[in-house]
């Protein structure tokens, strides 16, 4: 089994901050030279969702309303207030010149960043690879992602 | 100083904030040649740590850092 020293992050997170943290972490890695990989898992699906209206069944369909999807619409971890606070936290981001969370997830893209689903998460969300933004990877399961894991030199759980 | 003699490339990062600086300059440093130097000027003191430790997983030589009132400016040599 070949090894290198590259970065896997499993991204089960589907919040401003915790994004903001797992991008930041994937593009230092990936400018740093290393193979970065990041395994978008339950919340996560929605770092990487066009933020199209989501489900098939009624609870499928109730939870895409709830749960909307889209790098821009994530809302941080505390003090969301209703959309409130994430306006808050991306004024303060444009104050101190932080880049914005859909030029993070491009410049992850760009710097050869692979994204992957978690193929269960988006079945039992009910969401469609159409949902899903371009540029991402085929979904895969938990064995690959440990495979990636094992073949990375860290793996950080965010 | 040689490095003066070599600069190839100088880099405005001026304003920029992590990680967006080591970004710049790992694009920047595929655009020389081996043995090219890279000049930079930041204002994020983040760079003191990011930029060493950029050079040491990156096989890249930090040839200088130093502070002019609020700027750092630093010097790294392509290697790989």
């Amino acid at each position: 089994m070949e090894s290198n020293n590259g970065t896997t992050l499993i991204v089960m997170s589907g919040e401003m901050d915790k994004l903001i943290a797992a991008f930041n972490i994937a593009i230092g890695a990936a400018a740093m030279g290393k193979e970065t990989n990041m395994f978008f898992t339950f919340w996560g699906i929605k770092a990487i969702q066009k933020g199209t209206l989501t489900g098939k069944g009624l609870f499928g369909r109730m939870m895409g309303l709830l749960n909307r999807g889209g790098i821009n619409v994530v809302g941080p971890s505390r003090f969301n207030f209703w959309g409130l606070g994430r306006w808050m936290f991306k004024q303060m981001m444009k104050n101190h010149h932080i880049t914005p969370m859909p030029e993070l997830l491009k410049m992850a893209k760009d710097l050869g960043v692979k994204l992957y689903p978690c193929q269960m998460s988006m079945e039992v969300m009910e969401i469609k690879r159409e949902d899903l933004i371009d540029g991402v990877q085929e979904s895969c399961g938990v064995a690959a992602m440990l495979e990636m894991s094992d073949r990375s030199k860290q793996t950080l759980f965010i | 100083m040689t490095e003066e003699l070599k600069t190839v490339t100088t880099l405005d990062l001026k304003g920029l904030v992590c990680p967006i600086p080591i970004v710049k300059v790992s694009q920047a440093i595929k655009q020389v040649q081996v043995g090219d130097l890279i000049e930079a000027f930041a204002t994020d003191p983040g760079v003191l740590g990011d930029i060493p430790a950029w050079c040491k997983t990156s096989g890249n030589e930090l040839v200088k850092m130093e502070r002019v009132d609020k700027v750092f400016r630093f010097v790294v040599r392509r290697r790989v």
